[in-house]
C-alpha cells in the first residue's frame, strides 16, 4: 500500500490516488505514481482550468492551426506559430535562471513545431521597486532574458513591465515566442508507425528540476529558498545548436513527430506523443544519456533538465538523424520504439518500471471548481469622485506619472536585449507594437502583449476584454490587422472560490472579446497558485497578439514626426478615473471600476485608424492607455530618441465637460491619437464620421513644449529627462 | 591523477568594472576597509601526467594557449595529487 | 567574386550577413562550416557576430581554435579580405589577426542600440565609399565591446592610421572610442557595430551598406568580377 505521505508529497489528493489505483487495477509503482503526479498537475494537465478554456474561439480571419504544444495562423503560404508561457515560480526563487529557462522553453515549443523562431516578447510584473528583493528580481529576470535570448540569436522585440503591490512575493515572467515556416513544413508532436524509433536528442539528463511543475508550479509559495534545487540551469549555446540541428533534421523529411521535454520532461513528452498519435511506446531508460550516476527511474522520467527533445523518426533513418545531432555536438540516441496498442512501457535495469495507458496519463481529470464573487469587491468598486481632491498643479502630476515605473521608458531593459538580430525588426521596441518584416514578401508582422491587471482586479470580465481590445488597438496603431491571440492566464490558488471566480470571469471576458473581434485563441498557458503569504497576485490574463501588415511600407510608429501636423483624437473621453495609474500614483488608491468598454465602438475605432493608415493618411498613431491622454501626448512628443516634437493642444469646442483629472489622466478606452497633414486631417475626420467614431482636432505639432490648453506646459527636455531617467539601475 | 586549480584575473593595469561594482556593494554594506576587489575565473582540471612537473608544464601550456588571454589577463595555478 | 560567411556553433549573424551580400549587394556567397579545412576560391571572408561556443570561457577564445581558422589566417596573410563583425572581431583578436583585446562593457550590461560612428580612415578596402569624417548610424549589440590595447599598441594603431571607426558617444568604454580597426596591411577589418543590420532602409538606416559596397568595388578593381 502506498502511504498517503508519498502521494501527497507529489501533490496528489486522496481522490486522485484512488482514481490512479482504479485505472491501473493495481497499486502503482513509484515511477508510475510520479508520472501521474506530473501529468495530472495543473501545469501539465490543466484539471482545474480545462473546462473553461474550451470557451475560446479557435477560428478567426486567417486559417488557424491549433497544435499539441503551440498554435498559429496561415498567411498565404507561411505558417506563423506562436505561444506564450509562464515561468513565474522559478523566476521568483532564482530570477536569472528562471527567466532564462522560461525563454528557452517557449522557444523550443516553437521550433519543435517546425518554425524558426523570429521574435520573443516578455510580459513581466514585479512588486514595487522600493523593496530590494523586487529590484533584485527585476535585474535578475532582465539579465536572464538577455543572457539566454541574445545568445540564441532570436530578437527580443517587445513586451511590457508592470509594477503592483500584489506581485511582491510572486513575480510574473510570461515569455512569448513567434516563429515562421512554410505551411507544409509544420511538425507535429505525435508518434506514429509501429516500429518507428523514438530518439532522445539534445543535452544529457541530470537531477535538476525534478518535480518543478507538480511541486513548484502547482502550489502556493511558502518558503522560496527551500525550493531552489528544482530550478533548472539554462544553456543557451546548446539550445542554439539544438535549433539548428532540429531545422536540419526536419528538412530531411524523416521526422514523424517531435516534442520538447519541458515540464515533466520525458514523462510528458513520451506519454503525450504516444497519446496524440494513438499508439503505444516502449522506452528503455538505460539508453538515456545521463549527467549524474545513480539516478532512479522516476528521476529520469521526471527530470526537467533543459535543452532536450524527443523525436519519432522513420524506421531506417535513425543513423542519418544521429549524424546531424552529432555534427552539432549533441546527443542523438534511440531510446525506444512505437508499439502496438496504446500503452507506454518504461524499462530500466532489466525491469519494467512503468506500464500505463497513455490516455489515462495525458488526459487529466477535469474538476468543476467552486467559485464565488469576493465580498470585498463591492467595497473596492465604490469610488466617490467628490472624495478625490483635484490636484492644483497638473504639470507636477504629469511628471509624476511619467516617472512611475509602469509608465516610464523601458529602454534600460530593451537595450539589454538584442532586438535587431535576424534583421527583421522594422519598428524597434518603444512604440505601441513591434513590427517585423516577413522577408521575401511585402508583408509584415506586428506583435504585442497586454494586460492591465488592476482593471481585472476591479472587474475581471471587463478587464480581460480590455486586455484583448488594447492589444488589438496597439497592433492597429502600427498599421497591422489584428490576427490571432495567445494567452497566459496567471491567477491565484484555484481551490479558493474567490480566486476561481476571477479566473472564470477573465476567461469569459477574453472569449467574448475575441469572438467579437474575430480573433482565434490558438495557444496559451495557465499558471495558477500565484500567491505568497502576502496574498494572491492581481488576476493577470496576459494577452499576446499578432497582426498582419499587408504592406510593410505602411507601418506606423507612435511618435510625432514633424512640426506643423494636425493632432486628432479619435474616441470619447469620459469621466473615468477608476483603476487608473493616476489614482494609484497620486492618490494611492486602487478603487472604482475599470473603464467602460463597448466592443462595437472599439471595432469602429480600429477600423477607422486601420483604414486611415492603409490610405496613407496617418503620420503617427498612439493608443491612450495608462496615464491617459496627457501621458499619451507626452509619449507622442518624446518617444523618438532621435527627434522630439512639441505639441500645442487646445480643445476649443471639443472640451468635454468632465473633471480636469479625468480629462488629462483618465483611462477611457477606445481612444487613439493620430497626427497627419492638414489636408489629411479632414479625410481622417470624414472616415471617422462614416464609422460613427467621435473625432476631434485638438491641436498641432509645434515648438519645444507640450502645452495642453492652459493646464499643462512643460519643455520637452524636462519630459524626456523624467520619462527616460526614471527607470535606470 | 593530478588536480590543477587555476585562477585567471584581469591584469592589474586593466580596469575591472565587475571588481569595482562589487567593491562599491561591499562598501555600502559597511565593509569600509577594502582597498581593491578583483574578479576573475576559477577553473579546476583533473588530468593524467607522469609526475607533478609534467602536469604543471601541461597546465601552463593550457593557460597560455586557451584559458587566458595574455593581453588582458594573468593566470596562476597550483597542481596537487587528486 | 565570391564571399564566404564562416559559421561556428553559436554564430547568429551568419544568415544576416549572407542575406545582405546575396540580396542587397547581389554577389555570390556561401556558408563555410567551421570544421572545414580548405577554403575554396573565396575573395572575401566574413566572420559574423553571435556567441561562438556560447562565449563560454572568453568571447572568441574557443572559436579561434576551430579548424577553419588556420585557413582564415593563411588567407589573410596572403592578402585576402577578412571582415570580423562583433563576435567575429573578437575571434580575429583572439587569433592575433588584429591587435588588442575586448573587455566587458563599462556598464556591465549587454548594449543593443543605434550609435553614431565617425569614419576616420577611408583609405581601406572596407571604407572607401565613405567620406573622411562622415558620421554614420549603425547599431551595436554586445556584452564585450570595450576595446583594450596597451599604450605602445595604441601608438602603433594611430601611427599606422589603423583606426577606421570611432564612436561619437562611447557606449562601452572602448579605449580612445575605438569601434573598428584594420591590420597594418589593411586587408583585415574588425568592428563591433553591425553594418549588416543597417544596410536596408526598412531597418531605418543604410549607413552600413557602404562597407559592403567598398569591398565589392575593391575586389572589382583587383580583377575579381
Amino acid at each position: 500500500m502506498v502511504s498517503p505521505d508519498i502521494y501527497k508529497a507529489l501533490g496528489l489528493t486522496d481522490a486522485e490516488y484512488g482514481k490512479i489505483e482504479e485505472i491501473m487495477g493495481r497499486e502503482p509503482s513509484s515511477t508510475e505514481l510520479a508520472m501521474f503526479s506530473v501529468e495530472w498537475s495543473e501545469h501539465c494537465g490543466y484539471p482545474r482550468s480545462r473546462k473553461y478554456l474550451r470557451l475560446f474561439p479557435q477560428q478567426g480571419k486567417y486559417p488557424s492551426l491549433v497544435g499539441e504544444d503551440s498554435g498559429g495562423i496561415i498567411v498565404d503560404d507561411i505558417a506563423i506559430i506562436f505561444k506564450m508561457e509562464s515561468h513565474n515560480h522559478p523566476s521568483q526563487v532564482e530570477p536569472k535562471q528562471g527567466a532564462a529557462t522560461g525563454v528557452g522553453g517557449i522557444i523550443r515549443d516553437i521550433f519543435t513545431a517546425g518554425a524558426r523562431p523570429i521574435a520573443s516578447l516578455d510580459s513581466l510584473r514585479f512588486g514595487p521597486l522600493s523593496e530590494p528583493y523586487n529590484r533584485y528580481l527585476l535585474k535578475g529576470v532582465v539579465d536572464g532574458i538577455s543572457f539566454y535570448g541574445n545568445c540564441l540569436g532570436v530578437p527580443t522585440v517587445g513586451g511590457e513591465i508592470y509594477f503592483d503591490d500584489s506581485y511582491s512575493g510572486n513575480c510574473l515572467v510570461n515569455a512569448m515566442s513567434i516563429g515562421i515556416c512554410k505551411k507544409e513544413d509544420i511538425a507535429r508532436a505525435r508518434a506514429g508507425g509501429v516500429g518507428n524509433p523514438i530518439m532522445y536528442v539534445g543535452s544529457s539528463t541530470g537531477k535538476d528540476g525534478i518535480g518543478g511543475c507538480s511541486v513548484l508550479a502547482s502550489h502556493e509559495f511558502c518558503e522560496g529558498e527551500e525550493k531552489r534545487p528544482t530550478v533548472q540551469i539554462g544553456d543557451p549555446f546548446t539550445e542554439k545548436c539544438l535549433i539548428e540541428a532540429t531545422m536540419e533534421t526536419l528538412a530531411t523529411g524523416h521526422v514523424v513527430g517531435i516534442k520538447d521535454m519541458g515540464a515533466a520532461g520525458l514523462t510528458c513528452s513520451s506519454a503525450e506523443m504516444a497519446a496524440a498519435g494513438g499508439v503505444g511506446m516502449e522506452i528503455d531508460l538505460d539508453k538515456v544519456p545521463l549527467r549524474e550516476t545513480g539516478m532512479e527511474a522516476f528521476e529520469i522520467m521526471m527530470s526537467e533538465s533543459q535543452e532536450r527533445m524527443l523525436v519519432c523518426v522513420k524506421k531506417g533513418k535513425e543513423k542519418e538523424i544521429k549524424k546531424i545531432f552529432e555534427k552539432w555536438d549533441l546527443h542523438g540516441v534511440v531510446i525506444g520504439y512505437v508499439t502496438e496498442g496504446t500503452k507506454l512501457k518504461v524499462n530500466y535495469q532489466g525491469k519494467v518500471v512503468a506500464e500505463i495507458e497513455t490516455d489515462a496519463l495525458a488526459k487529466a481529470p477535469i474538476y468543476d471548481m467552486p467559485f464565488e464573487k469576493p465580498a470585498y469587491l463591492d467595497e473596492m468598486n465604490r469610488l466617490d469622485l467628490n472624495s478625490i481632491p483635484l490636484p492644483k498643479d497638473q504639470n507636477d502630476v504629469l511628471l509624476k506619472l511619467l516617472a512611475s515605473p509602469t509608465i516610464a521608458s523601458k529602454e534600460w531593459v530593451y537595450e539589454q536585449y538584442d532586438h535587431m538580430v535576424q534583421i527583421g525588426t522594422t519598428v524597434l521596441p518603444g512604440s505601441d507594437a513591434s513590427v517585423l518584416r516577413l522577408k521575401g514578401t511585402k508583408k509584415g508582422l506586428a506583435a504585442t502583449t497586454d494586460c492591465n491587471s488592476r482593471y481585472c482586479l476591479l472587474n475581471p470580465y471587463r478587464g480581460a476584454q480590455i486586455a484583448v481590445a488594447e492589444a488589438a488597438r496597439n497592433l492597429v496603431c502600427s498599421g497591422a490587422d489584428p490576427a490571432a491571440v495567445t494567452d497566459c492566464l496567471n491567477f491565484g490558488n484555484p481551490e479558493k472560490p474567490d480566486r476561481f471566480w476571477y479566473f472564470k470571469n477573465c476567461v469569459e471576458g477574453i472569449a467574448d472579446a475575441c469572438k467579437s473581434l474575430n480573433l482565434p485563441v490558438v495557444s496559451g498557458n495557465v499558471s495558477l497558485y500565484n500567491e505568497s503569504p502576502k496574498g494572491p497576485i492581481n488576476p493577470t490574463p496576459t494577452i499576446g497578439m499578432i497582426g498582419i501588415l499587408e504592406d510593410i511600407d505602411r507601418r506606423v510608429t507612435q511618435f510625432f514626426k514633424e512640426d506643423g501636423n494636425i493632432i486628432v483624437l479619435l474616441g470619447e473621453t469620459k469621466e473615468e478615473i477608476g483603476g487608473s495609474e493616476y489614482l494609484k500614483v497620486i492618490h494611492e488608491k486602487v478603487a472604482g471600476n475599470a473603464p467602460e468598454l463597448d466592443l462595437e465602438k472599439e471595432k469602429a475605432l480600429q477600423k477607422t485608424v486601420y483604414d486611415a493608415i492603409q490610405q496613407g493618411l496617418v503620420k503617427s498613431a498612439h493608443d491612450c492607455s495608462e496615464g491617459g491622454l496627457a501621458v499619451a501626448l507626452a509619449e507622442c512628443c518624446i518617444s523618438n530618441k532621435d527627434k522630439t516634437v512639441g505639441a500645442e493642444i487646445a480643445f476649443g469646442s471639443h472640451l468635454p465637460t468632465i473633471r480636469t483629472d479625468a480629462l488629462l489622466f483618465g483611462e477611457s478606452q477606445s481612444r487613439i491619437i493620430v497626427s497627419c497633414t492638414e489636408k489629411n486631417a479632414l479625410k481622417v475626420s470624414a472616415l471617422a464620421k462614416e464609422n460613427k467614431v467621435p473625432c476631434s482636432i485638438i491641436g498641432k505639432t509645434a515648438g519645444k513644449h507640450l502645452k495642453i490648453d492652459g493646464l499643462i506646459d512643460l519643455p520637452l527636455e524636462k519630459l524626456t529627462g523624467t520619462w527616460r531617467g526614471a527607470f535606470v539601475f | 591523477m593530478f588536480e590543477a586549480a587555476i585562477k585567471i584575473t584581469l591584469k592589474k593595469t586593466v580596469a575591472d568594472p565587475q571588481g569595482l561594482t562589487v567593491k562599491h556593494a561591499l562598501e555600502s554594506l559597511g565593509f569600509n576597509s577594502i582597498a581593491n576587489v578583483w574578479m576573475g575565473k576559477f577553473i579546476r582540471i583533473t588530468l593524467n601526467a607522469k609526475d607533478k612537473t609534467e602536469a604543471e608544464a601541461k597546465v601552463s601550456e593550457m593557460c597560455k594557449k586557451l584559458l587566458s588571454n595574455p593581453i588582458i589577463e594573468d593566470f596562476s595555478f597550483e597542481v596537487s595529487n587528486a | 567574386m565570391k564571399f564566404g560567411v564562416v559559421v561556428f556553433p553559436g554564430s547568429n549573424c551568419d544568415h544576416d550577413c549572407y542575406h545582405v551580400v546575396k540580396e542587397v549587394l547581389k554577389q555570390p556567397v556561401e556558408f563555410i562550416w567551421h570544421k572545414e579545412t580548405k577554403l575554396d576560391n573565396f575573395d572575401c571572408l566574413i566572420i559574423p557576430g553571435g556567441f561562438s561556443y556560447g562565449d563560454y570561457l572568453r568571447c572568441g577564445a574557443i572559436a579561434r581554435f576551430s579548424p577553419i581558422m588556420e585557413e582564415v589566417i593563411k588567407f589573410a596573410n596572403k592578402g585576402g579580405l577578412v571582415i570580423g563583425i562583433c563576435n567575429g572581431f573578437q575571434v580575429l583578436l583572439e587569433a592575433g589577426l588584429l591587435p588588442g583585446a575586448m573587455l566587458r562593457n563599462k556598464n556591465l550590461h549587454f548594449i543593443c542600440k543605434f550609435v553614431e560612428l565617425k569614419v576616420e580612415n577611408t583609405d581601406t578596402p572596407f571604407s572607401s565609399e565613405y567620406k573622411k569624417g562622415q558620421i554614420i548610424r549603425i547599431p551595436v549589440a554586445h556584452n564585450e565591446g570595450n576595446y583594450y590595447i596597451d599604450e605602445k599598441g595604441l601608438a602603433e594603431l594611430k601611427k599606422n592610421n589603423q583606426i577606421v571607426f570611432r564612436y561619437v558617444e562611447n557606449p562601452n568604454g572602448a579605449l580612445d572610442d575605438i569601434a573598428g580597426i584594420v591590420n597594418k596591411e589593411r586587408n583585415v577589418l574588425g568592428m563591433m557595430p553591425h553594418p549588416e543590420r543597417s544596410s536596408e532602409i526598412e531597418l531605418t538606416s543604410k549607413d552600413g551598406f557602404p562597407i559592403f559596397e567598398s569591398i565589392r568595388k575593391w575586389l572589382k578593381e583587383h580583377g575579381k568580377s
